[in-house]
């Protein structure tokens, strides 16, 4: 079977000390919650440390903020987050399958690593296929002639924490600081993340006004198990009829959860209505890029953007307000 | 009857619930050695050189090995004797074993193959059907076959073909592309071995006990008496464990040399590499009917991509063109196939065996067929039914067969008749048949294919027999049918299964051939068991139903001393009067029509299925609940196939080789199954009971296009049906392009000069 | 890769419940549950298929929840209640679901049983009265490839009315 490589487990007592390890031991070592991410990359040798800093700290609580610590599976089903914030109690519930949900984070699906099928496969068949960029070699086998790493943000509560106006706490060797989520990436396959490497989330904190309803549809081929290969969260005030505000972000579809501001600045003061909508879903999609490295044609992930839109959208319509903040 | 035809729990349902039952991977004697195996990265290539001392030199190693120590080649058929345990000279496909490792520790053992040094002269690699029929671009992937990349021809014409199509009223021709997919069985592939006092014992996830035997024998040059291979409770097959593979041979040549138990569990992604699933097939059909639709001749042609070896390759060829006349009586029929080699991971049986993808052309062809006509393709179907007891042109004998029951329950259950025409929604029917065990065996000999031996004593009941129960419930057939010659119920049997050293021969778990053949050896030695007991416990002047089973054996034990009787099954002699005809014949064949009904958005192309009707004629069923489960697995793994499933290939290497990314449905994908137990009685049949573990898979591919037809106008003539060619093919509709996604052409193959064969005698 | 064998194996010991019985084991760190139980303990009734958290086969219950044990490490695990199917029947009585999965010839090959069994035991102590909807949905996570899916959730149903 395939197995995790020799490893020390380290167990700080508090986010601080877990970042100060990480600081010391640098990329040797790297943090752990669920593991449900980790643990098969570790497996297929995509990371390769020596020492995993323990997560086991982290604040399970939900409350104004959500504790790092919190499952998915208890995210999806908690009655204040589905009542207040809906759309991602929703996400939370869609990731992969209901084993993993019980034991994979929400801070672990914040982090989770940016996917590729040239990437996310065994040691062996990577070497059998030529290493790329990401991991021990320097070509990207997508996209040949591109100098960056095309690997593709595949969380499905990161689209919603950001559509939210989400803040992650991070803790890091000596200071604590607040970043809005939609700062928590950067638009490259390899460094995904903006945070410091030895800075942990702790905790997230939904911070949607009341009154703002929220709505997530995940494209993928099974009902369950699979990551997204199209994703969009959308949350938004309406005024009336009207929209008075909203965000509109897609998963799965660049290396970072890319934000559809045209369609965002669009929306603002119309109805959600059949035509609206499909404009919307229009300009949303413009941007997307799916290339060859994830499940199905990409051409056709291309055209499906416009439908998860509008399925988001036009869920979202139907339903009653969340009591957001 | 007593017991058969009852809904009773499978003899081993209780281990299997509570986590007792024994897969070779549970495993561990002591002092067991952890086996890894090192595979190429490269497609093909030729092998410079292999340098093991790195390995060697870490620490927990304790043996490697690489071809020089296993030089021997084997295959399962005779007649294609090309792979080795590990390869020295050559590798052809990804995966294909080169060295192997003995260690303490199975991290070790993969450490240890990591530092193995091959050094490659690598060669272009041949990735499709195209490729391989044209010259080799530096060699050959195989030494022997056609030209250029072929493997096998085969080229038959029964009956007057031409005269059939000159009669024709209408002539049409398609082609159809099946892409290949794999088991994906739960388990993973384990084997065990040991050597003791000179006696290699091997444990494995295998079908098939005795070819693993005979692969053993002869690659470990040591005679069979010699070798005990013992099958381990099974995590499923679906065929792909059919063959002999490396690693059952590796971990006892390990075993051998180290003195130790060695363990190989194969990973998932090796179990893509291990394969022999299904072929891609292209197909090309012509078929000439009458006004009527009366089929009048037909023309197939398969073109297969064979992978990198033979495996069951050459039987898998003819199957491509053997069935079609089973259930459609076609009159004058030409069959052309051609195997090729490609460098990826070999193809063999998969469920079906050469078969679903013919099945899928051919009911998709005389559905179009119907069409032209301005007929009911339900109608054309029914007109052309093959009728029991007859020949088929191809020198097939059709005993019983429930093909009309099957259809009526079916259209009856679904109201597929009678549906509504809404854009959108769609409804297919479709039909198929299949092998109830193969009429030959895969070495010629003029011996049982199956054997079982009963022992009585005390009031105990032993049956031995080879057969390897892969979760079917074949041990439960046996058990059911021993119980009800000897009035017990099927938990008072004890059995031993699958057990070279302990029980007779069975040639295993494969071309479904276990309830009928095993079915009818276990018959025979039962009914001669209980025919003892009868005249022992008359002479005591009662009646055998009077007296306790306990009482009665004592009193035949005591009359006849040691109580042991057997029975053995060896097919009739079926097969036609031609090279060729062992490949189809059959002593029955199952027949099942299904009606698939689903919803397709015009939009996205996403098909969801919402239920399945399927009527399957499995003669009698010995166990209905065991039945009921074939076929509601194989609608399952048929739907798998039409919609998801696919083993493709990228830059030589295998796409996905992983659970995530090879689609197997959920819980959350698969429909409602309203399933129909057909009853025939088939005359040879034990009981009259014939197969149901891969027929009912057949027609769910081509009902599946059938009514994404029905539902949106369009012809996936291409298998799987995923989303992206439902939308390019309504984009050729809507442009005024033919209505449908597949392939355009088939390709120009050299075939050799066709053999005729005059038609049967017409039956009387 | 050829390194790390090289490295030292850090060994912990570690205090386990597993089917209510507290084991004391020292323990390779970088071994998963999954391994653990197999190759430390002998419980070998827990299946696995991919070892990735692909497939479900793996599947234990930690505090009543379905978890995939390929992806969880004992050290993590320490004062957690774990069931292994071999925790399932009761002394020699079989668990109603293991009674009902026999009957309806819900195991096949029998190979995903365990984590089936496990996954529908933690649904039904949540809700004893699940929808068919709710039975799939919950079982999502667990791949079969014999049954098609129908006599498992028919066995199920029949085993939830049996509990009620």
């Amino acid at each position: 079977m395939l197995r995790l490589p020799r490893l020390k487990y380290l167990r700080p007592a508090s986010a601080r000390e877990a970042a100060r390890m990480a600081a010391e031991l640098g990329p040797r070592a790297m943090f752990v919650a669920g593991g449900t991410d980790l643990y098969p990359k570790l497996k297929r040798r995509q990371f390769e440390v020596d020492t995993l800093i323990g997560l086991d700290f982290l604040d399970r609580r939900i409350d104004g903020v959500i504790g790092a610590g919190v499952t998915l599976s208890e995210a999806s089903r908690h009655p204040d987050l589905r009542r207040r914030f809906p759309g991602y109690a929703q996400a939370a519930g869609l990731v992969s399958s209901p084993p993993l949900r019980n034991a994979g984070t929400i801070g672990g699906n914040l982090c989770v690593d940016t996917r590729c099928n040239y990437y996310d496969m065994t040691y062996e068949w990577r070497k059998a296929a030529g290493f790329c960029l990401k991991k021990d070699g320097d070509i990207c086998l997508v996209a040949p002639s591109s100098p960056r790493c095309w690997a593709v943000s595949s969380s499905d509560t990161a689209p919603m924490a950001i559509a939210l106006d989400g803040v992650v706490i991070l803790v890091g060797p000596d200071d604590e600081r607040e970043l809005p989520v939609a700062e928590l990436y950067r638009d490259d396959g390899i460094e995904y993340m903006g945070k410091e490497p030895a800075e942990v989330v702790t905790g997230l904190r939904l911070r949607a006004e009341p009154g703002t309803r929220s709505a997530y549809v995940k494209l993928r081929r099974r009902g369950s198990i699979d990551f997204p290969i199209a994703g969009a969260a959308f949350a938004a005030r309406l005024e009336g009829d009207e929209v008075s505000s909203c965000r509109l972000v897609l998963s799965a579809v660049a290396s970072h959860p890319l934000e559809a501001t045209a369609a965002e600045a669009f929306l603002k003061g119309r109805r959600l209505d059949a035509e609206t909508v499909r404009e919307a879903a229009e300009l949303a999609a413009k941007p997307a890029k799916p290339l060859d490295n994830a499940d199905l044609n990409h051409f056709w992930r291309k055209r499906m953007v416009r439908v998860v839109v509008e399925q988001a959208l036009t869920s979202l319509s139907d339903q009653t307000a969340g009591f957001g903040g | 009857m007593r017991v058969v035809g009852k809904p009773l729990p499978k003899v081993d349902a209780a281990p299997k619930v509570t986590g007792r039952a024994m897969y070779a991977d549970d495993m561990l004697p002591a002092r067991t050695l952890h086996c890894r195996i090192l595979r190429s990265p490269h497609p093909h290539a030729r092998i410079v050189s292999i340098d093991t001392s790195g390995a060697r030199r870490i620490q927990g190693v304790v043996a490697v090995i690489t071809g020089a120590d296993l030089p021997v080649k084997f295959g399962i058929l005779p007649v294609t004797q090309d792979e080795r345990a590990l390869e020295h000279e050559k590798v052809r496909y990804v995966g294909d074993p080169i060295a192997a490792v003995a260690a303490t520790e199975e991290e070790i053992a993969a450490a240890a193959c990591d530092a193995i040094d091959v050094e490659y002269d690598v060669l272009q690699p041949v990735m499709s059907i195209d490729a391989a029929l044209e010259t080799p671009k530096d060699e050959r992937i195989q030494e022997y076959g056609g030209p250029n990349n072929v493997h096998k021809f085969v080229t038959l014409e029964f009956g007057d073909v031409e005269g059939g199509f000159a009669r024709a009223d209408h002539v049409r021709e398609d082609v159809f592309f099946y892409q290949g997919n794999t088991h994906l069985p739960m388990e993973q592939h384990s084997a065990v071995a040991t050597y003791i006092d000179g006696r290699v014992t091997l444990w494995s996830s295998t079908q098939v006990v005795h070819y693993v035997h005979r692969a053993l024998s002869k690659v470990l040059e040591l005679p069979m008496h010699r070798i005990r291979v013992i099958g381990a409770a099974h995590g499923g097959g679906f065929g792909g464990k059919t063959d002999p593979f490396a690693h059952e041979i590796i971990v006892a040549k390990l075993a051998m040399l180290t003195g130790r138990p060695v363990k190989c569990t194969l990973t998932r992604e090796e179990v893509f590499y291990a394969h022999r699933g299904r072929h891609p097939v292209l197909m090309w059909v012509r078929t000439g009917v009458t006004r009527d639709g009366r089929i009048a001749a037909m023309h197939f042609r398969s073109a297969l991509d064979g992978g990198a070896y033979g495996s069951y390759g050459v039987a898998s060829t003819f199957y491509t063109g053997a069935l079609q006349t089973v259930t459609y009586d076609i009159p004058a029929y030409r069959f052309e196939g051609c195997r090729v080699f490609t460098n990826k991971p070999p193809c063999g049986p998969k469920r079906g065996h050469g078969t679903p993808q013919p099945r899928f052309a051919l009911e998709l062809h005389l559905e179009k067929i119907a069409l032209d006509l301005g007929l009911e393709p339900v109608d054309v179907k029914r007109r052309n039914f093959v009728r029991p007891d007859t020949r088929t042109v191809n020198w097939l004998r059709v005993t019983s067969c429930g093909l009309p029951e099957c259809t009526d329950k079916v259209l009856a259950a679904s109201r597929f008749l009678e549906r509504k025409r809404t854009p959108g929604h769609g409804m297919g029917f479709a039909i198929s048949s299949y092998l109830s065990g193969a009429g030959t065996a895969i070495y010629w000999n003029d011996m049982p294919h199956s054997e079982v031996q009963i022992k009585v004593d005390r009031g105990g009941v032993t049956a031995y027999c080879g057969a390897m129960d892969i979760g079917q419930g074949s041990d439960s057939v046996l058990a059911t049918i021993v119980a009800e010659e000897l009035g017990l119920q099927p938990s008072d049997v004890r059995l031993v299964t699958a057990d070279t050293d302990t029980t007779p021969i069975d040639l295993g778990s494969y071309s479904s051939r276990v309830t009928f053949m095993a079915g009818n050896a276990a018959l025979e030695a039962a009914r001669k068991m209980r025919a003892l007991l009868v005249e022992a416990v008359e002479a005591s002047g009662r009646k055998y139903e009077e007296v306790s089973f306990e009482d009665a054996s004592v009193l035949a034990e005591a009359r006849f001393g040691t109580l042991a009787t057997a029975g053995s099954y060896t097919p009739p002699p079926i097969a036609g009067p031609y090279k060729g005809s062992g490949v189809g014949p059959s002593p029955a064949y199952s027949y099942s029509a299904c009606v698939v009904d689903l919803d397709v958005d015009a939009r996205t192309g996403l098909v969801h299925v919402n239920k399945v009707w399927i009527a399957h004629d499995v003669g009698r069923a010995i166990n209905p609940l065991l039945v009921e489960g074939q076929v509601e697995g194989s609608v399952y793994m048929g739907l798998g196939e039409a919609l998801m499933e696919e083993q493709v290939f990228r830059r030589g290497l295998h796409k996905w080789p992983s659970m995530l990314e090879y689609k197997s449905p959920t819980f959350l994908d698969m429909p409602d199954v309203e399933t129909f137990i057909v009853e025939t009685l088939d005359r040879e049949g034990p009981y009259g009971a014939k197969e149901a573990g891969q027929g009912p898979l057949l027609p769910v591919p081509p009902a599946v296009c059938a009514a994404v037809h029905d539902a949106l106008g369009v012809w996936i003539d291409e298998i799987p049906v995923t989303p992206e060619k439902i939308l390019e093919a309504l984009r050729r509709k809507e442009k005024g392009e033919p209505a449908r996604y597949g392939p355009h052409r088939f390709p120009s193959i050299p075939y050799p000069p066709t053999i005729k064969v005059d038609a049967p005698p017409p039956t009387t | 890769m050829k390194n790390e064998v090289l490295r030292d194996v850090e060994r912990v010991v570690l205090t386990l419940d597993v089917n209510g019985e507290t084991r004391q084991l020292l323990v390779p760190v970088h071994k998963t549950l999954l391994e653990v139980l197999r190759e430390d303990m002998q419980l070998t009734g827990t299946k696995h298929g991919c070892e990735l958290g692909e497939c479900g086969t793996c599947t234990v219950l930690i505090d009543g929840k379905p978890h995939l044990s390929c992806l969880a490490l004992p050290v993590q695990l320490e004062g957690r209640a774990i069931t292994t199917i071999e925790g399932m029947a009761a002394g020699s009585e079989l668990h109603p679901l293991q009674v009902a999965f026999a009957e309806l010839g819900a195991a096949q090959c029998g190979y995903c049983s365990p984590g089936i069994l496990l996954s529908a035991r933690s649904l039904l102590e949540e809700n004893p009265k699940p929808s068919r909807a709710d039975i799939q949905e919950a079982l999502a996570g667990n791949l079969c490839r014999c049954t098609g899916y129908t006599k498992i959730l028919q066995a199920v149903e029949l085993a939830a009315e049996r509990m009620r």
